[in-house]
């Protein structure tokens, strides 16, 4: 038990890195000339992979957001070490699935990119979570804690809620039709950025 | 003098396959396959590309110089809402499907209207295969043989009355063998419909196959639409009914959210979805996408139904 709790971050990461390995065992596999179908790639496997690539982004980032609340409410402190690595998989999630939206459908253009953000709001608020992650998953590292400060820190990572927020609606946007699917996923993101709301002394006393 | 301006496309006696050839395609092609001589066969000859499903013979009329989308592809990359929203949720779900008995009514302003049985329906008119494009508003597409007859050997049929403007056209309705039907991510049953004269345009077809055989259930067994220069949800699956009617009839995805997906959805790729570019689409086996032309490819074809139409506005 005591080297669980010591190895804690490090596991957090192995399992953490499983969605991604498995998509890259698929991969290797149908570049080694398996049938994409076959390997559970779809008979789509570019439009499969972002999807999968954004749908774990957005679970990284939602249950990265349901530490704090655990903590306060349930008083699980033994969580707290979780919320840094399910932030950094939320980003590498992220960084991996506008790479290739960007490579393989975008064939790599900025001036496509550039038009899609421009003209499609869906890809602009895509583009604008990715973009308010990217100064988190950088000041990930306690040294950047220490050179920024722990409450100006704190203030700056602060952008996650709105980085949920975009992710949400994107996902949102994402279906055609009325699919719940998405909205399950922006209903607990509501639900674990509206309890920071309350008073931590009234949740406390609950 | 008359001149026939035959589109390009258009096949002639001698580009038939002779007929001896023809009914011993498959041995020849076994007979190819076993020697190594084409090797991509192999694969979906060894699973007997939908064995289970009767063969139709038809006379191809129409082909397509680019390669055809895998018998796997087609069938299990399936936009079918009526059985769920996943695309392989179709060919998983669409086993439940009792496509015998089956009859399609048509009626409405025609002066024959009648309920015609499935099986009567495939023997109308001489069956013909047919290699079209599929578009897809989602921005992929495929190369699919069909096998069916134009649409307009029905509608002559049942004799269209001169205030008939639109075809309207409905899918199957039932919970218990479409279990999609019990979400509300569109009004059911699905609707669909045409102007009269884009229904009787020769492209038009009524298809009952694809390779050679029935259609599987998750393709929109056992008779749909194909209308390949609009997007694909156009081409309604699983039809129980047609109806002539005097005004533009509602269509799902146009209730759904009109501000996406128009009456006309003839394939532009200078109109874009609201949230996502036309101008690409990704050819499923292709790892990049190709420009998407303007009809899908046949506006030398179809593109005087809409002359003098603005078609952004009628998108």
């Amino acid at each position: 038990m005591g080297w669980l709790r010591a190895h804690r971050q490090g596991l957090a990461h192995i399992v953490m890195a499983l969605p991604v390995l498995v998509l890259a065992v698929r991969w290797v596999m149908m570049i080694m000339g398996s049938d994409p179908r076959a390997v559970g790639l779809s008979a789509e496997p570019i439009d499969y992979t972002i999807n999968y690539l954004g749908l774990w982004a957005i679970r990284f980032l939602i249950l990265s957001l349901a530490i704090t609340p655990l903590r306060t409410w349930a008083r699980w402190s033994w969580l707290a070490p979780l919320r840094r690595p399910l932030g950094l998989w939320a980003f590498a999630c992220a960084l991996l699935h506008l790479s290739v939206y960007f490579l393989l459908d975008q064939l790599g253009s900025f001036s496509l990119l550039w038009e899609s953000v421009a003209k499609h709001p869906f890809i602009l608020l895509g583009m604008a979570a990715f973009t308010l992650l990217l100064p988190l998953a950088l000041t990930s590292t306690r040294g950047a804690i220490r050179r920024i400060g722990a409450r100006r820190w704190q203030a700056l990572h602060r952008l996650v809620y709105l980085a949920a927020i975009f992710t949400a609606i994107h996902f949102i946007l994402r279906v055609k039709g009325f699919q719940p699917e998405p909205w399950i996923y922006a209903g607990v993101a509501a639900v674990l950025l509206l309890v920071r709301a309350l008073p931590t002394a009234w949740v406390r006393r609950a | 003098m008359l001149i026939r301006n035959l589109p390009e496309s258009h096949l002639h006696e001698r580009d038939a396959t002779p007929e001896p050839l023809y009914r011993d395609r498959r041995a020849v092609l076994a007979g190819m396959i076993g020697a190594g001589l084409m090797p991509h066969l192999a694969q979906a000859a060894e699973e007997g590309e939908g064995s289970g499903l009767p063969r139709l013979p038809s006379r191809l009329t129409r082909r397509l110089d680019e390669d055809q989308t895998s018998y796997d592809s087609v069938t299990h990359y399936n936009n079918f809402y009526e059985f769920g929203t996943g695309k392989e949720d179709p060919a998983r779900n669409a086993g439940r499907l009792r496509t015998r008995p089956w009859t399609v009514r048509v009626e409405g302003l025609v002066s024959k209207p009648q309920t015609i049985d499935i099986d009567r329906l495939i023997r109308l008119a001489p069956l013909e295969e047919r290699v079209y494009r599929m578009r897809c508003v989602e921005g992929w597409s495929m190369v699919i043989p069909w096998v069916g007859f134009p649409l307009n050997a029905l509608l002559k049929m049942v004799e269209p009355l001169g205030k008939a403007k639109f075809v309207a056209f409905e899918t199957l309705k039932d919970q218990r063998q479409m279990p999609g039907q019990r979400s509300s991510v569109l009004q059911w049953p699905y609707v669909e419909g045409l102007r009269l004269d884009e229904a009787m345009h020769p492209l038009t077809l009524l298809a009952v196959g694809l390779y050679g055989r029935a259609l599987p259930n998750q393709n929109g067994a056992p008779i749909r639409l194909v209308v390949p220069w609009k997007y694909g949800f156009k081409s309604i699956k699983s039809i129980v009914r047609i109806r002539l009617v005097d005004r533009q009839p509602p269509t799902s995805w146009n209730i759904s959210a009109p501000q996406e997906y128009g009456f006309y959805s003839n394939v532009n790729p200078t109109v874009d979805h609201p949230r996502w570019s036309q101008a690409r689409e990704r050819r499923i086996g292709d790892w990049l996408p190709r420009a998407t032309l303007p009809y899908n490819g046949y506006g030398a074809e179809v593109s005087q139904l809409y002359r003098g139409m603005n078609l952004k506005r009628y998108f």
